[in-house]
């Protein structure tokens, strides 16, 4: 009796899905590769066919290095060009560096160069443009849009551009950190919104070569992984290990069988 | 240096910049020249040549920036970019752009961009500078005109005189003297000039045409004003110039749209592919997507489109293919054509390795339709995904000379230094670049309390202060 009301909830939240998607059949997923993630995502991982919003936390969140790569991870995974668009490295008017993407940088998370073309363009509205023209064209990896902010109508139709193709969309949002925490929170017509953090490499690993001084070292970065809104799945925090060289997130070592092995390891620790 | 005659006396025609710097102007008698400059070389000049160079100057031009361009009297070409800039991602890129080809043709100039031809005209000649691009508005335009000398605005010699005899010396001057008693006595060209330059009068040109191009045009019944009338008839001349280069088996490159409005005065559009291409949907959406640039004023009354640049078809363009699947990938030209023409993009590209070991010189832009080069980067030196256009400097506390900092400040924050890795050494170019500000660069990768990563260097290998200046610099981040 329980199994048969799940199968018919299973297949009433189908038909929810499709009624959302306008009837379209599935554009498939993304899947990230990590039952963590995969497990807690409606379909089993990033959906295709749709606009997903990527911001960074704390002070680097004007830099945007973390979203890039995340995306770039992602995109890593999936075939053919991605349309890249971009404001200029020195946007005319103001004199404040504005740090551009590092195309040596983010190969090192997957995305080939050959697989990259740049579009440059200082008014907001013409990078919106471009990515419903990439959008539009149906045959891309994905297209990435890097935008101080993105109001709910230009949302919706890149949203709408993203379906109509099945084609992966991203804005990565680039914005000071008082104004990313605004506009991280204000309600989107994306489909997914993530956050991503920078976090401290584990204290263990601090081997200095003498008192006072840092570390020697770097081991793989740790990002704090955030999924702020996505229909269909609560919001949720995971720690992960940052993309490899195949563009690949995983968990931390230390969590690698799960977090009751973990705590029960710390327990042990602990209770010695 | 070349001389001509003029009457009885031999007359300098042009000099080059030694004579200048030796104060010697055309105008000047032969015989005069050489009393002041002994051992002058002189050739006669060939005005008839001069003229036919000038022209075909004026289709290289064309061929390059604009479908309007117009030889202006014996020494200069006028260049309407209206509708054609954003091809060379905006005016001051185009300006920029034109001196360099022009000087790699070893020929020197001096361009001005402005409203209107007369402006352009004067300041090209007269504005001091070796180029300027002055803004769109008005009080801008009437500001640059006013110090210029009277010849700027294309008087006749006498007229020249009689004003000056009059303590008129400026354009300036001359736009505050009253106008009904200087027409009285020089007639109405100077009213005329003064208002071409001042944008109150229209001053069409009539463009230069290469020999052989493909066209197409309509005569128009009624003239035409609305956007959805110039979309039809910009939809009847695609077809027909598609039809004409279909003949030759040919496709288009570029394609001007030449309007010209009931007052006479001339509009044009630009557009260009990244591919040859003969298909009219493609053409026409391109073509359709810039009307709102178009300023029908009461009306178009004569309209033709040009295929200034065509090329034979690639194969995988021919028509029915375009848009296709073709070999596994999707088409990716008419995307490109379509961004490339929107107004707004500065530049549309992909990026390359090239060998380098400086950072900020390890890669070069390529066409975004460029055959795959199969070449990354080595995956083994770690950088980060943001570098800063300038690398900025740190203040640090390092104990060691040859160790990563233990705290450094950027932009007013101090940060203490957790973990760090590197050196990673790089060797400035000296090679290259005599001005070649480092010797080397020691990089570590740093990571904060908060686990931010950062990218920072030395300048100076830490022992030798001949190899740099030792101090700090943050160049991008990790995260």
């Amino acid at each position: 009796m329980a199994q048969r009301r799940e199968e018919v909830v299973d297949a009433l939240r189908e038909r929810l899905r499709q009624i959302e998607r306008g009837g379209r059949p599935r554009a498939g997923v993304l899947p990230f590769g990590l039952a963590a993630l995969d497990g807690h995502l409606p379909d089993g991982g990033l959906a295709l066919g749709a606009l997903h919003e990527v911001g960074g936390a704390g002070e680097g969140s004007d830099d945007g290095a973390l979203p890039a790569l995340f995306i770039a991870g992602l995109l890593a995974r999936r075939p053919g060009i991605v349309l890249w668009c971009l404001p200029p490295a020195h946007p005319g008017g103001t004199t404040t560096p504005h740090a551009p993407l590092f195309a040596p940088g983010i190969a090192q998370a997957g995305l080939h160069p050959d697989r990259v073309i740049y579009v440059e363009a200082e008014e907001e509205a013409v990078r919106l443009a471009a990515m419903e023209e990439g959008l539009g064209h149906g045959g891309l990896a994905g297209v990435v849009g890097e935008l101080p902010r993105l109001a709910m109508t230009a949302g919706r139709r890149l949203q709408l551009a993203a379906e109509a193709t099945a084609s992966l969309a991203f804005v990565l949002l680039r914005a000071k950190p008082a104004l990313m925490d605004k506009e991280i929170t204000r309600p989107t017509a994306a489909t997914t919104r993530w956050r991503i953090a920078p976090l401290p490499s584990p204290a263990v690993l601090d081997t200095p070569a003498a008192p006072g001084q840092p570390g020697i070292g770097l081991a793989r970065a740790r990002w704090r992984v955030e999924l702020l809104r996505c229909r269909g799945a609560e919001p949720q925090v995971w720690e992960m290990e940052a993309c490899d060289a195949q563009g690949r997130l995983a968990l931390p070592a230390a969590l690698a069988d799960g977090p009751a092995a973990a705590a029960a390891r710390i327990r042990r620790a602990l209770t010695g | 240096m070349l001389s001509w005659r003029e009457g009885s006396s031999r007359l300098l025609y042009a000099v080059d910049e030694a004579a200048r710097r030796l104060g010697l102007k055309p105008g000047l008698t032969l015989a005069h020249a050489r009393a002041r400059v002994p051992g002058l070389v002189v050739a006669e000049a060939d005005p008839a040549g001069d003229a036919a160079a000038l022209k075909t100057l004026a289709l290289w031009a064309h061929r390059h920036y604009s479908p309007v361009v117009q030889v202006d009297g014996s020494d200069g070409l006028w260049i309407e970019v209206t509708g054609a800039a954003h091809l060379k991602q905006g005016e001051e890129a185009l300006v920029q752009d034109l001196i360099g080809r022009l000087s790699a043709r070893r020929l020197s100039a001096h361009v001005a961009l402005a409203a209107t031809p007369g402006a352009a005209h004067a300041l090209a000649r007269y504005g001091g500078r070796r180029w300027l691009v002055l803004p769109p508005d008005q009080g801008a335009l009437g500001r640059a005109l006013a110090p210029l000398p009277l010849p700027a605005l294309r008087l006749a010699p006498e007229t020249i005189t009689g004003l000056h005899r009059l303590g008129l010396a400026s354009i300036g001057a001359l736009e505050a003297a009253p106008r009904a008693p200087m027409a009285l006595r020089f007639g109405a060209s100077i009213a005329e000039r003064l208002d071409q330059a001042h944008g109150r009068r229209d001053e069409p040109l009539t463009p230069v045409l290469p020999r052989e191009s493909i066209q197409a045009a309509l005569p128009l019944a009624e003239p035409v004003l609305t956007a959805e009338a110039l979309a039809t008839l910009i939809t009847r001349l695609v077809e027909d110039l598609c039809r004409g280069l279909e003949k030759r088996a040919l496709g288009a490159r570029r394609l001007d749209l030449l309007l010209t409005r009931v007052d006479g005065s001339l509009q044009a559009l630009r557009i260009g592919t990244a591919r040859s291409v003969r298909d009219t949907g493609h053409l026409t959406r391109l073509m359709v997507r810039q009307i709102e640039q178009i300023e029908p004023g009461f009306g178009i009354e004569q309209a033709r489109l040009v295929a200034s640049l065509a090329e034979p078809l690639q194969a995988s363009q021919q028509q029915g293919l375009a848009g296709e699947m073709v070999a596994g990938k999707a088409d990716l030209s008419p995307l490109i054509d379509r961004l490339a023409n929107r107004p707004g993009i500065r530049r549309l590209y992909r990026l390359a390795p090239v060998e380098s070991e400086v950072p900020e010189r390890s890669l070069a832009r390529l066409p975004a339709l460029a055959a795959p080069t199969e070449e990354s980067w080595p995956a083994a030196l770690p950088r980060p995904a943001r570098l800063l256009p300038r690398p900025e400097p740190v203040e640090t506390m390092a104990l060691l000379p040859d160790q990563p900092p233990v705290f450094f400040s950027w932009r007013g924050k101090r940060r203490r230094v957790k973990r760090a890795d590197g050196p990673e050494r790089i060797f400035g170019e000296w090679w290259l670049d005599d001005a070649e500000w480092f010797a080397v660069r020691d990089y570590f990768c740093v990571e904060d309390e908060e686990g931010r990563r950062f990218w920072l260097f030395r300048n100076g290998d830490g022992a030798d202060e001949a190899t740099g200046s030792m101090r700090w610099f943050l160049h991008g981040f990790f995260s």
